[in-house]
């Protein structure tokens, strides 16, 4: 990139450090739309990041999720700590536009400096949640925010997602939602390392934290056992339990040495999959060409494989070959 | 005389094969699908064929008599008028009084009380976020002393008043007591209506303070109070209109009001309640939309589902309780702003409706109400509409004049049976406050409302004067202004009230009165006790809010 | 890659008809943009905070209570305030004639009276945002 834009992103990271939160705000934006400029921030910035709890909350829609997080951070303030919110809703696979709506539970806290709140489509890029909100959060760190909260659609591949981002993943059930289906899908109690229960007012509460229990007890957790604490969000009962929790997880990391380790773990998870993300684009932009476009229809016309292609399309960008489909 | 359906569905073939099939080959019809309003599909014709497995006396019966599909009263129309209810109120108590007694002496037959937005939610003219709300979309009402300037020279013994008033009811409800006191009449005499209806607040409204549980108590609580104290009193008003405003259609207004309905009675019947002892006294209120005929059979089928629901579900056995008696207003979202004179028209046939469906009561819509609140010649005007359709137009003169039309009974069906579907479904959620809760009702009313608007956008609907028939460089008609001083006035008659009561007292009842909110007892005789200390609206709202704390919306797209 | 434009679609002030703000919400989604929807009862405060935080390009007012040239104003105030001018700022609801000309001097740029399509109002946005 040219100087010009270095010599931005050092003014813009210079106003992210002053604590200036439009300049803050902007950046994120830049992050989102994958502008260079954002990354330029964050090669400034990244010396200064490490510092912040990243905490990922995930749980099926309904489950009350944006209003505990409300509730966290009314914990976290009353403990004289600042806070930053990233909260992720679905983009519209068909128009590519969002309603981001988590916002709303929130909207007491606009007006107090301590706390930062930024809603993001998942905009449907590969890698979906992960490479904007890995940013986002890394930058969030940068401006010295003690607590990052991540709150994620629950549904589909950001379940999964989360653990690339955050430090402890605590997953939100609550009673009354088919809490079979909910507590043992797929991968959600592997992810966990803090187990709320939400609506704990709510009939059938206890049911869905007997059940967790014992499925915990089945897995295996060396270093931690992941706690299941009951909340109502309505109320704030349990929030100052679940806070609490949370900061025991990161702490019996660090005591561990896993903190370092998982971090680094995923900085080049997060890498490795910019890396894909680039040469995907490499490839596909390399073959939406008239040669591209003959290449498809051979294969719909099976003349060739798509294992013969793939390798022909690798090799191709490798630079080790011309491309040659004609066999 | 009896119809032989089978020859007549043979004849129908016969036509539609024949006659116009042939028709249509030369003129096709002007549209492929014929929409209702709320967009069900009209068939060309209706025949006896539609209504082949109706029976009269299960189905309609006679007026005043069990499903009360024909009208809730013997006589109807021709014993007594509906009654003529302007709704109205802004700025002060004192204008809005100069209003009521126009409205009065115009021959209007009963008050209707517009509040602001910070009385609806709970908040004195002071609190911060009143500030440019004061007086705007109704009268500010502080305390009892602003009730006492709203109805000087206006006897309660003599009119019945309607209070458009939801989450804090059963405080203006005790400044009314309290007042009736005040000019020698007692509660037993007082006839009105408060609107009391939380639910449609949390799906439509937007004028919510507390919780669904503390609103619910208070409206029960309020039902327990009046049935002993104000037997005449209307207790609530279970609204469709403002659902149907924000977008919904004919079937889901006449479900969803007949869930929340169903909410009510079953939260009254478990607070101890006879169910006959508080049914009675159930109001309901509807909306009146353009489309005529859809509208009319849709009165009819809430009336029919309603005793039905009454008789079968609740063991009702007082026929007072098994008869919907319902307000209706004209459809202010059916105004336009483009050529207001316009809505005049609109006004009249939506009125036109609520007459044919047997309403109890009717406010009629302003002209100018999309651009502002209406002037006094507007609101004239729209008072006359109702006078001229109840004297001129002869419709008053015979019960539900529409009964048996083919089209209007089988619309009048299918209205009943998708509602009742509906309510199934809401039952299936545990009823209408955990629906709500989920955001099931909400999602179905702005469904409803996009549909229309694209149908809009796309022309596929007309609206006369705004994507069709449109005129440019309109004149922009005089409107009312509420005078921007009114806000200062409030507050400089608030603080002088704050500094001549007896604050010691105010505080005393307050507490007490959270006390009471913290247990069971019904917190009616509280309030009435807080109200007449002139402990104002604000301050026995944050008594309470502080006790049972406030919704927080469940916002859904 | 062509960016979303971000919305924020707020009701300042105590009014509760949503109805118009959530159709538009939803048809600016379906028009592709990413919008922020904040509810209920919001402050002038919490309004220009929010736009600030989530760096929209528009912010979209309704008031139908007649409390609009107290609010509307205000929220342009607030935003020069915090340097954010370049947001585009517009309103709509029951506004009548006679005030749109001092609303738009106060920094609205556009004023959407009943009877406007949202297309109308979604093609105003994408024409008049500022970056």
């Amino acid at each position: 990139m040219t100087t010009h834009a270095k010599n931005d992103s050092n003014i813009w990271a210079e106003r992210v450090l002053a604590g200036d939160r439009r300049a803050l705000a902007r950046v994120i934006s830049l992050l989102e739309n994958q502008e260079p400029e954002g990354f330029h921030t964050l090669k400034t910035l990244y010396p200064k990041t490490g510092q912040a709890h990243i905490i990922g909350l995930t749980g099926p829609p309904g489950g009350g999720k944006s209003s505990l997080v409300d509730r966290m951070i009314q914990e976290i303030r009353s403990r004289g700590h600042e806070v930053a919110v990233v909260a992720v809703d679905p983009t519209s696979p068909f128009t590519g536009g969002a309603i981001l709506g988590d916002r709303i539970r929130m909207q007491r806290w606009a007006s107090d400096t301590g706390v930062y709140i930024r809603s993001m489509g998942t905009r449907g890029s590969l890698g979906g949640l992960a490479r904007a909100v890995y940013a986002t959060v890394q930058l969030l760190d940068a401006a010295s925010f003690p607590y990052i909260l991540v709150e994620t659609v629950g549904v589909g591949q950001s379940e999964v997602d989360i653990v690339q981002v955050a430090d402890t993943v605590v997953v939100v059930s609550v009673p009354g939602l088919g809490d079979d289906v909910q507590v043992s899908k797929a991968g959600i109690m592997e992810i966990g390392d803090v187990f709320a229960v939400n609506k704990a007012d709510l009939p059938g509460s206890q049911r869905v934290v007997v059940e967790l229990q014992s499925m915990l007890d089945l897995g295996s957790h060396d270093v931690w056992q992941p706690p299941v604490v009951t909340t109502v969000a309505t109320t704030g009962k349990g929030v100052s339990e679940l806070i609490t929790a949370i900061q025991e997880h990161l702490v019996v990391l660090q005591e561990a040495n896993l903190l370092t380790k998982q971090r680094l773990a995923r900085e080049k998870e997060a890498l490795l999959q910019r890396l894909t993300e680039r040469i995907r684009c490499d490839i596909t932009k390399q073959w939406s060409n008239k040669q591209g476009n003959q290449a498809w229809e051979n294969l719909a016309a099976k003349k060739t494989d798509p294992y013969t292609l793939e390798e022909q399309l690798y090799l191709s960008w490798k630079g080790v070959t011309t491309v040659d489909n004609q066999d | 005389m009896t119809t032989d359906l089978k020859q007549v569905g043979g004849a129908k073939k016969a036509w539609e094969e024949g006659p116009v099939a042939k028709a249509v080959a030369r003129f096709p019809e002007r549209k492929e699908e014929f929409l209702t309003l709320s967009g069900t599909p009209v068939d060309r014709l209706y025949t006896p064929l539609d209504t082949a497995d109706f029976d009269y006396e299960q189905d309609l019966g006679f007026p005043g008599q069990y499903p009360f599909t024909r009208g809730i009263q013997p006589t109807m129309y021709r014993g007594r008028l509906w009654t003529m209810r302007q709704y109205a109120g802004f700025g002060t108590a004192e204008e809005s009084n100069e209003r009521y007694k126009y409205l009065l002496d115009q021959g209007q037959t009963g008050l209707s009380i517009a509040f602001d937005l910070p009385t609806q939610i709970g908040y004195d003219s002071s609190h911060p976020l009143a500030h440019g709300e004061v007086g705007k979309v109704g009268v500010a009402i502080d305390s009892l002393a602003d009730m006492e300037v709203l109805f000087s020279g206006i006897p309660l013994d003599k009119v019945s008043t309607s209070m458009t008033i939801n989450a804090p009811a059963a405080i203006l409800l005790a400044m009314y007591i309290v007042l009736a006191e005040k000019q020698g009449v007692p509660s037993d005499k007082l006839a009105g209506t408060i609107q009391n209806d939380i639910l449609k607040e949390y799906v439509a409204r937007g004028t919510y303070i507390f919780p669904p549980k503390p609103s619910m108590r208070l409206i029960t609580d309020i039902f327990e109070y009046c049935s002993d104290k104000v037997p005449k009193w209307n207790t609530i008003s279970i609204s469709g209109y403002h659902i149907r405003e924000a977008g919904c259609t004919a079937v889901q207004e006449v479900a969803f009001t007949l869930a929340d309905g169903i909410a009510y009675v079953e939260a009254a019947v478990e607070a101890g309640l006879d169910v006959d002892d508080f049914a009675p006294r159930l109001s309901f209120f509807f909306n009146a939309q353009m489309d005529l005929l859809e509208e009319v059979a849709k009165f009819r089928a809430a009336r029919r589902l309603w005793a039905r629901i009454m008789k079968n579900r609740f063991g009702a056995k007082n026929p007072r309780s098994l008869k919907l008696r319902f307000h209706t207003q004209t459809a202010g979202c059916a105004l336009t702003a483009q050529q207001p004179d316009n809505n005049i028209i609109r006004v009249t046939l939506q009125a036109l409706a609520a007459a044919l469906g047997g309403t109890q009561s009717l406010h009629t819509n302003s002209r100018d109400e999309a651009l502002s609140l209406p002037t006094q010649d507007s609101v004239t005007i729209a008072l006359r509409t109702q006078q001229i359709i109840a004297h001129e137009s002869g419709v008053a003169s015979t019960i539900d004049p529409l009964a048996g039309s083919y089209v209007i009974e089988a619309m009048t069906n299918r209205i009943e049976d998708e509602a009742m579907d509906y309510i199934k479904t809401i039952d299936e959620f545990g009823g209408a406050v955990s629906a709500i809760e989920q955001g099931f009702i909400q999602r179905e009313i702005q469904e409803s409302a996009y549909a229309y608007q694209q149908a809009v956008e796309s022309g596929e609907r007309i609206v006369v004067g705004v994507n069709k028939f449109q005129v440019a460089d309109e004149q922009a008609p005089e409107l009312l202004k509420v005078k921007p001083e009114v806000e200062a006035r409030q507050k400089a008659k608030l603080e002088n009230l704050r500094q001549q009561r007896d604050n010691a007292k105010v505080q005393s009842t307050l507490q007490q009165l959270s006390k009471t909110a913290q247990g069971d007892d019904n917190l009616m005789p509280g309030i009435i006790e807080a109200v007449r200390t002139y402990a104002t609206l604000g301050e026995i709202c944050d008594a309470l809010r502080q006790v049972f704390g406030e919704y927080e919306p469940s916002v859904i797209f | 890659m062509e960016r979303p434009i971000r919305v924020l679609i707020a009701k300042p002030g105590l009014d509760g008809h949503d109805r118009g703000a959530k159709v538009l919400a939803r048809a600016m989604r379906d028009a592709g943009m990413e919008v922020i929807y904040t509810g209920l009862r919001q402050t002038p405060e919490q309004i220009v905070e929010a736009a600030v935080q989530e760096d929209v390009d528009t912010i979209g007012l309704s008031c139908l209570s007649g409390a609009h040239n107290h609010l509307f104003p205000e929220v342009t105030r607030l935003l020069k305030e915090k340097d954010a001018t370049d947001i585009l700022v517009v309103g709509g609801g029951i506004i009548p004639e006679e005030d749109i000309p001092k609303l738009k001097e106060a920094g609205i740029s556009e004023i959407f009276t009943p009877g406007t399509t949202t297309a109308t109002a979604i093609e105003y946005i994408k024409e008049n945002v500022k970056r």
